[in-house]
């Protein structure tokens, strides 16, 4: 059974945060669907080599030449918050940090 | 203008003998689903800018010139916002357009809008889309299916002649099966993904979904083919699809997995499904009942390796360079955390969630690893079979379409719907579903047919038959009966 503190601990990893409430609702759902992908455990693969891709081409090479695609201004129109044609964020270092 | 009675074949002459001009066939277009989406939603964006595209198409001398044909939602696009139906991107506008989007507008094919799907084609239903579930032509009552619902229901509700879909583990053949059209996901490789918003990888692929066999061929033959900028689509020479519709099936070899109806299969699928069976092999195929032992095991070999992918695939979306960042935030751990706890719906939360456990230190070999080496023998089934048979067929989805809300709360039985679409996926194989007549609920069943890797041609041969004999695109949908 998995622990809702197991859940919270991977939402962590995932970047996301779930409120208590959701919580209550995530453990048992994740718990069905970690419980049905134990079933994989009744069949035997040693020595079975995993398939990550189906492809004909093993590597692919290209020219490494400079292509004009798009502007800055186009690659700049879907940011959030920009500033003097850059990107805006938060403040990455916390103030206690800055007092340290 | 409707399209339930036309074809690709029927528009091209008509635009050709000047009944109609490529302008007026996209404003008739346009005004035809404003009028009719209220009742299905099958569109999230239309292209106002349709029409006056459309008028500068005067030489009609590629067959979709001048057809207009709706691009699902993930794939990007210039003139349209693409949001893969989430809150994430709700204002997201590509700065380029995929190379499915560019090669159509190569043949002259008029971009008319951009159909719902389930948030980042996680679902298959519609319902996790943020912007509503679309409604099935066939009572509105009952979901599409999904993710391509949208797509689904723009076509068999005649709103377009055809449209592109994508299919991770199902997603255009289900909702093509549940809403009665034809519907095609070709060999991985055979279409670049470039500019399909990444879910897994490995397992996605864009494809076609219209009414008639052949008016999927037309599009196919425009979007396949390598492109430099995805390495994983084939070099392989592109045959002309159109060509492989010859109704042959005399000495063709099919093979019936029992597997396909058993696990959860309704006995009316089965019914409709063996009919359509039967009628190959009265028709000279020779049809045989065979094994595919991994079958059990494909749901959750699927949900694992799909889930990984997505959750280091929808990384990106961090509320930095594009899409929604949630506002009121005071760190830059803070804009990533709230941005995609409230820009992401819950299925989409789930999948990361299982994904990046099973991709975690102590449960990589237990999960994801074990899910690859899955794959592998579900894999080699296939590979079994087709050294000796030319087509496996069985039914596409374990039902007809079910109604809306019915499966939402309980997540494993909404996944458990794709375990006869999941395997064609996992394989790499080309797979489609094709009408196969209509249950007692009067829903539409489809028929699945899957060939060997970069073998369409068996699959268009093989579904023409089929079309030609039960002429089910003369059915009209019971909710586009005059009432």
């Amino acid at each position: 059974m998995i622990s809702k503190e197991e859940i919270a601990h991977v939402a962590a990893l995932s970047r996301l945060k779930f409120s208590e409430e959701e919580l209550e609702m995530f453990t048992p759902q994740m718990d069905d669907i970690i419980a049905m992908a134990g079933q994989l455990q009744e069949v035997d693969t040693t020595d079975v080599v995993p398939t990550n891709l189906i492809v004909d081409e093993v590597n692919v090479f290209r020219n490494d030449e400079v292509e004009k695609m798009q502007t800055r201004e186009e690659l700049l129109k879907n940011v959030p918050e920009t500033k003097d044609g850059l990107i805006r964020v938060p403040s990455i270092i916390d103030k206690e940090d800055d007092n340290q | 203008m409707n399209y339930l009675n036309e074809s690709i074949d029927q528009l091209h002459q008509n635009l050709v003998h000047q009944k109609l001009s490529a302008k007026e066939l996209a404003t008739n277009t346009l005004d035809n689903i404003k009028k009719t989406d209220d009742k299905f939603n099958s569109f999230i964006s239309l292209n106002e800018n349709a029409p006056k595209e459309a008028e500068a198409i005067t030489e009609f001398d590629t067959p979709l010139a001048g057809i207009p044909i709706a691009v699902k939602d993930n794939i990007v696009t210039t003139e349209m916002k693409t949001t893969a139906a989430s809150r994430m991107l709700e204002n997201f506008v590509s700065v380029y357009d995929a190379t499915v989007v560019s090669k159509l507008k190569d043949q002259k094919a008029v971009i008319i809008g951009k159909p719902n799907l389930d948030e980042f084609a996680m679902g298959s239903s519609t319902e996790t889309s943020y912007f509503g579930v679309s409604k099935n032509p066939w009572d509105h009552t009952k979901v599409p299916g999904g993710s391509s619902g949208g797509s689904a229901t723009a076509v068999a509700s005649g709103q377009v002649v055809a449209a592109l879909g994508s299919d991770t583990g199902g997603s255009i053949r289900q909702p093509s099966a549940f809403t009665g059209i034809f519907g095609i996901k070709p060999t991985y490789g055979r279409v670049s993904r470039w500019g399909l918003i990444a879910f897994s990888s490995s397992l996605d692929q864009i494809g076609v979904m219209t009414k008639r066999v052949k008016d999927a061929a037309y599009v196919l033959n425009a979007i396949s083919g390598h492109d430099e900028r995805d390495s994983t689509s084939s070099m392989r020479e592109v045959p002309d699809f159109t060509k492989a519709l010859n109704k042959d099936v005399k000495g063709l070899k099919i093979a019936v997995p029992k597997e396909y109806f058993e696990i959860g299969v309704s006995d009316e699928v089965k019914r409709v499904v063996n009919e359509a069976i039967k009628v190959y092999e009265e028709n000279g195929a020779i049809v045989e009942e065979v094994s595919l032992p991994h079958t059990k095991y494909v749901i959750p070999t699927y949900y694992l390796i799909a889930s990984s992918e997505a959750s280091s695939n929808l990384q990106r979306f961090d509320g930095i360079r594009y899409g929604f960042r949630a506002s009121d935030v005071k760190s830059l751990a803070d804009v990533y955390v709230k941005t995609r706890s409230e820009g992401f719906g819950d299925e989409v939360k789930r999948r990361i969630m299982l994904g990046t456990f099973s991709l975690s230190a102590g449960t990589y070999d237990a999960y994801f690893k074990k899910a690859a080496q899955l794959r592998t023998l579900i894999k080699q089934d296939f590979d079994r079979l087709f050294e000796k048979y030319d087509l496996v067929m069985g039914p596409t989805a374990p039902t007809t379409a079910f109604g809306i809300d019915a499966k939402n709360d309980d997540p494993m039985t909404m996944y458990a719907n794709d375990i006869l679409t999941i395997s064609a996926n996992m394989a790499g194989i080309p797979a489609a579903s094709i009408p196969a007549g209509l249950a007692s609920d009067n829903m539409p069943v489809g028929l699945q047919i899957m060939a060997q890797r970069f073998d369409e041609e068996a699959i268009f041969n093989a579904a023409s038959f089929y079309e030609d004999y039960s002429k089910f695109y003369e059915k009209v949908p019971s909710e586009m009966e005059d009432k």
